[in-house]
């Protein structure tokens, strides 16, 4: 990456505008924070609505090449294409409703975490909208293009502006622009006019609060971004919090707490292996989950509260009680809301029961630490009634 | 004072140093949230590691511009780490060191140098 010229989003000019500290990050040049810092940008969130530019992930849109015009049937297509790659039930999906799932290699390790919904329009049926992640995103889109094969086409939206809002004023902040998001719950999505176009708007994001993700035409992302900020509770936040709230919520990070030789049960995210793939083990690597499940795993992704000392970063060592190294720190650093150092990581199943007492070893010296259930800080979706 | 390219500076009188990071280092390296401070009693080299300062985000290490002997450390520091941002030139110290080689002082930069140096940043 570092010989060719970074990549920039829509908004790359509205951050160097608010004098954003930027950096790169999966090949893009992003604002890592603003002149508020890390600290208050997270906290703001939490108590407030935060801005945050996610443009540099990978929005896509598979569609078949030919509708039967039956929306039932154009679904049941375009799903078939998609789930021999990830666990989901694509299929079950309702109109509007999105789903966290996972891409998976012929072993079951997991290749990408990703967002997959069925638009709600009539006239986006035979469509699956799939949100994948910045750092894999070519591997990804090629993955799903050769599943698609000749039968539907994958069309790339990662040249559009993609802007999260989270935290709890975060539906007051987009509703006084785009009134119909109020009616949304966690995990559904719509699409409405904006600026003579249209944006698809989801109830979703990776902060642990109430929030929405805008996928907007790149002519006018610039001007929904500014026309948002204009709210006084909505502030716009960098990388560096997204990831300390991202680690609070417990939400795994690909490329740190996931990677290929990981499974979904190891990973702790059995919820996204959906009981229909389940029952009829047709996923990757289902022999291999269903035998984690029924009690065969080695390892498991652990919340650590460090008791002591300084925040355990990626790649510390997890000692078990006998002093023997039993794991890594996967993704570690310091909770603004708790106020403590915190951190995951994967360790064997007999220690991963919250109260398990371990240590983490930070600068040669063992600090204790604590399995406690995830999330740190509750998450707070706004679910339908 | 005195100053490294690593952005510490040094103030001394009688033969001990007191270090801390300058407020160009405490804005670069954001709130920060913990900091892990040297034994009494410890001897270090220049350039050797003297203490840790954590961000949100990163660990970073703070050097020793000079060569000496532990002598004290800033005992508030750990139960307030946002001194280093709020003034990090002065209640937001580190450490102090009995100079073992007070001559490498002169090595170190002034402030009008290490302001120059800055603006070449």
């Amino acid at each position: 990456m570092s010989d060719q010229a970074l990549k920039t989003t829509p908004l790359t000019d509205a951050h160097r505008a608010l004098g954003a500290r930027m950096t790169e990050f999966g090949g893009y040049e992003m604002p890592v924070q603003y002149a508020d810092g890390v600290l208050k940008e997270h906290l703001w969130t939490r108590e407030h609505a935060g801005l945050f530019d996610v443009s540099h992930m990978g929005p896509s849109f598979l569609r078949l090449k030919h509708l039967s015009g039956d929306a039932k049937a154009d679904h049941e297509a375009v799903s078939a294409l998609l789930e021999p790659i990830v666990c989901a039930d694509v299929k079950g999906l309702k109109r509007g409703q999105i789903r966290y799932t996972l891409l998976l290699n012929a072993t079951g390790g997991v290749v990408d975490d990703l967002m997959v919904a069925r638009p709600a329009g009539d006239d986006a049926q035979g469509v699956l909208q799939i949100i994948v992640n910045a750092g894999t995103k070519e591997g990804d889109f090629a993955r799903i293009a050769a599943a698609a094969g000749d039968t539907a086409e994958l069309v790339r939206a990662d040249d559009r502006g993609l802007i999260a809002v989270q935290g709890p004023e975060a539906e007051a902040v987009v509703a006084a622009i785009i009134p119909e998001v109020a009616d949304l719950s966690f995990m559904t999505l719509i699409n409405a006019p904006y600026d003579g176009g249209t944006v698809a708007v989801s109830r979703s994001g990776y902060t642990g609060e109430d929030g929405f993700e805008i996928l907007v035409e790149a002519k006018s992302a610039r001007k929904l971004w500014d026309r948002l900020l204009q709210d006084e509770r909505a502030r716009p936040i960098g990388l560096g919090a997204r990831d300390s709230l991202r680690l609070e919520a417990g939400l795994p990070l690909y490329g740190h707490d996931l990677d290929e030789t990981i499974s979904p049960v190891e990973a702790d995210l059995g919820f996204a292996l959906s009981k229909r793939r389940r029952l009829a083990e047709d996923f990757p690597g289902a022999a291999r989950a269903i035998g984690e499940l029924g009690g065969h795993l080695t390892r498991r992704r652990v919340g650590l509260r460090v008791l002591e000392g300084a925040p355990a970063r990626e790649g510390a060592e997890i000692v078990g009680p006998d002093g023997g190294v039993v794991g890594r720190v996967t993704s570690g650093g310091f909770s603004p809301s708790l106020g403590a150092p915190i951190a995951m990581g994967y360790a064997p199943p007999e220690l991963a029961e919250p109260g398990a007492k371990l240590g983490v070893i930070v600068r040669g010296k063992r600090q204790a630490a604590e399995v406690v259930a995830l999330p740190f800080v509750p998450h707070h979706y706004r679910r339908k009634a | 004072m005195r100053f490294t390219k690593d952005h510490e500076w040094v103030e001394e009188s009688g033969g001990v140093a007191a270090i801390g990071v300058t407020a160009y280092a405490a804005e670069q390296l954001g709130d920060v949230v913990f900091v892990e401070l040297p034994e009494v009693g410890k001897t270090v080299k220049a350039g050797d590691p003297l203490a840790v300062v954590e961000s949100v985000k990163a660990a970073s290490d703070v050097y020793a511009p000079i060569s000496g002997e532990v002598v004290e450390v800033n005992g508030d520091l750990p139960n307030a780490p946002e001194t280093v941002n709020s003034m990090p030139e002065k209640d937001g110290w580190f450490a102090k060191l009995k100079l073992s080689n007070p001559a490498e002082l002169d090595g170190l930069m002034d402030r009008a140098a290490y302001e120059t140096f800055l603006s070449t940043l």
